[in-house]
């Protein structure tokens, strides 16, 4: 076997492998990893609380 | 543990020298278009637009762009992660480091030390220091991801942890060299087969250091500015696995109709072509995050920038494949169009993008909820967007314009045009594209006043971790 065989292999494992991940994703067992995955950015709150003595120009109309 | 806090020091730092970093980078960009129109202004050999231009590449690929990425990625992490940085005297190792680094480049380049690769020019030592930074870099990150207390590891840190990866195997790969001296090297390979190294590293450099680590960005900042989560997680993980099954083959468009084999050239192609897929996955996915919130992008000019650098994304991962096809590339190669393409890309795509995350990080690194003022953000939006759109329109037209006239032919068979018509005329486009650098210049100092007057008199601020309650909500 040359190495030309052992590149061939590889590509052809990359290839099933990608269509293996995808598989899987589509399929119902990986979607609650996702759903709570896709919500970690959320699972805590990033803003400091506004400090009180120093309002900004714009202030917090916005809320 | 209810007292520590998340590391926000090396995350400030890195901000800040983003904003700093990008007006130097994108000043010397200004004077280098500037030089091409007045060449009088070539002044010195250290200040001679072939000793500037790789410092402006550098400056704004790696100061700007690589300051942005070790901000994002340093806070993303802890914050997805729910824990503080790992190993943080490393972390401070890469700040200073790679600052050095940058420093180092500032002086060198001009003194007309290179490599001669683009992207890739620094000399040997500095090479050495980069490969330290980055492997400091590698064990903080994946030290954070190691040490985390949520079950998953969020997508974002997927793309920042195969951006870290590849441009290790990329900057080793590509920065094999014999040293002669201090100051000179020469590649490890010869004729071909360093070109071919040379694109393998040039476009997976756009692919994973321009492109996987932004989306990194993209994936965590859209969806916390838009106060919903990604469109969809799943398409997020197969665009990932795409992205990373096919960028690695993109390379050879680089090098269509010179003596890289044309076999080469050809598959080259192909994977430029089928990297619309996952390139326009992305872009999809970040703006439909908005699906059902658009109202906030009237109001709120950090979401304009963020959804702004996805359209441009969403544009130049269109045009780029497009270019790819050989018979397109015979007319675009070596004209303006190519570095209208790039100025698509990194102005309209990198920097829209780095821009919204800081405007969105910097407040908070302060202990602020929001940027001194908000209108000099929305400001700032709009002169960058006008200038982006006068570069890379005025790009456009000198690009097909010089491709014509360069293939153009007499009935005798002999040139139409010499070069030196089409240098005098692509003047005016060159004009144009001074102003619009301007303009994006000017966005960047309005953008460091507001910074300043954000921070001033504010102390230093370090959020507390949080013990990750949601995560399994």
């Amino acid at each position: 076997m040359d190495i030309n065989d052992a590149r061939t292999v590889v590509t052809v494992l990359g290839f099933a492998c990608f269509i293996g991940i995808s598989l899987w994703a589509f399929s119902g067992r990986a979607r609650k990893g996702f759903d709570e995955a896709a919500l970690l950015p959320f699972s805590e709150d990033d803003l400091p609380a506004p400090d009180a003595g120093r309002q900004t120009k714009e202030g917090n109309k916005n809320g | 543990m209810q007292s520590q806090t998340y590391n926000y020091k090396v995350v400030r730092q890195f901000a800040i020298m983003t904003v700093v970093w990008g007006i130097v980078g994108m000043l010397v960009g200004v004077i280098v278009a500037a030089q091409l129109v007045w060449p009088e202004l070539n002044v010195a050999e250290w200040l001679h637009f072939g000793r500037l231009r790789p410092l402006h590449t550098n400056a704004v690929i790696f100061a700007f762009g690589g300051c942005a990425l070790f901000a994002t990625s340093y806070y993303c992490v802890q914050r997805t992660c729910h824990t503080r940085l790992f190993a943080p005297g490393l972390a401070a190792f890469t700040f200073w480091g790679w600052q050095l680094i940058i420093v180092l480049a500032a002086v060198t380049l001009p003194l007309g030390w290179t490599s001669g690769k683009e992207y890739a020019e620094l000399e040997w030592p500095i090479d050495i220091l980069i490969t330290l930074v980055w492997v400091s870099y590698a064990i903080v990150f994946f030290g954070t991801v190691g040490t985390r207390k949520t079950t998953h590891i969020y997508v974002a840190n997927w793309f920042y942890g195969a951006f870290i990866i590849t441009v290790a195997l990329l900057h080793l790969v590509n920065s094999a060299e014999i040293p002669v001296s201090l100051g000179k090297s020469y590649s490890a390979y010869a004729g071909v087969q360093d070109a071919m190294i040379q694109w393998w590293y040039g476009h997976n450099a756009v692919g994973f250091f321009l492109t996987a680590g932004f989306l990194g960005m993209m994936y965590y900042f859209v969806p916390k500015q838009a106060g919903r989560p990604v469109y969809s997680y799943r398409l997020s993980v197969v665009h990932f696995w795409a992205l990373i099954f096919t960028y690695m083959w993109a390379g050879p468009h680089h090098l269509h109709y010179t003596a890289l084999p044309d076999w080469t050239q050809s598959i080259g192609m192909v994977f430029s072509l089928i990297l619309l897929a996952p390139s326009w996955g992305g872009m999809i996915n970040g703006i439909m995050t908005l699906s059902g919130a658009w109202h906030k992008l009237r109001t709120d000019p950090i979401l304009k920038f963020l959804i702004t650098s996805l359209s441009f994304y969403g544009m130049s991962t269109f045009e780029g494949p497009m270019m790819s096809i050989k018979t397109v590339n015979a007319l675009s190669h070596y004209t303006d169009w190519t570095v209208g393409h790039v100025h698509s890309g990194a102005l309209g795509w990198v920097a829209m993008v780095s821009i919204g995350a800081m405007y969105y990080l910097i407040p908070r690194m302060y202990g602020k909820t929001e940027m001194y003022s908000t209108k000099l953000i929305t400001t700032h939006f709009w002169i960058a967007t006008i200038g982006i759109v006068l570069y890379i329109a005025s790009m456009w037209i000198s690009g097909v314009m010089q491709g014509l006239m360069w293939r153009a032919t007499n009935p005798d068979g002999t040139l139409t045009y010499s070069f030196v018509e089409s240098v005098k005329a692509s003047y005016p486009f060159w004009a144009i594209r001074v102003l619009g650098g301007v303009l994006f210049l000017t966005g960047m100092l309005i953008m460091f006043y507001n910074m300043i007057k954000t921070i001033a008199g504010q102390k230093a601020y370090e959020a507390p971790v949080l013990a990750p309650a949601g995560a399994h909500a």
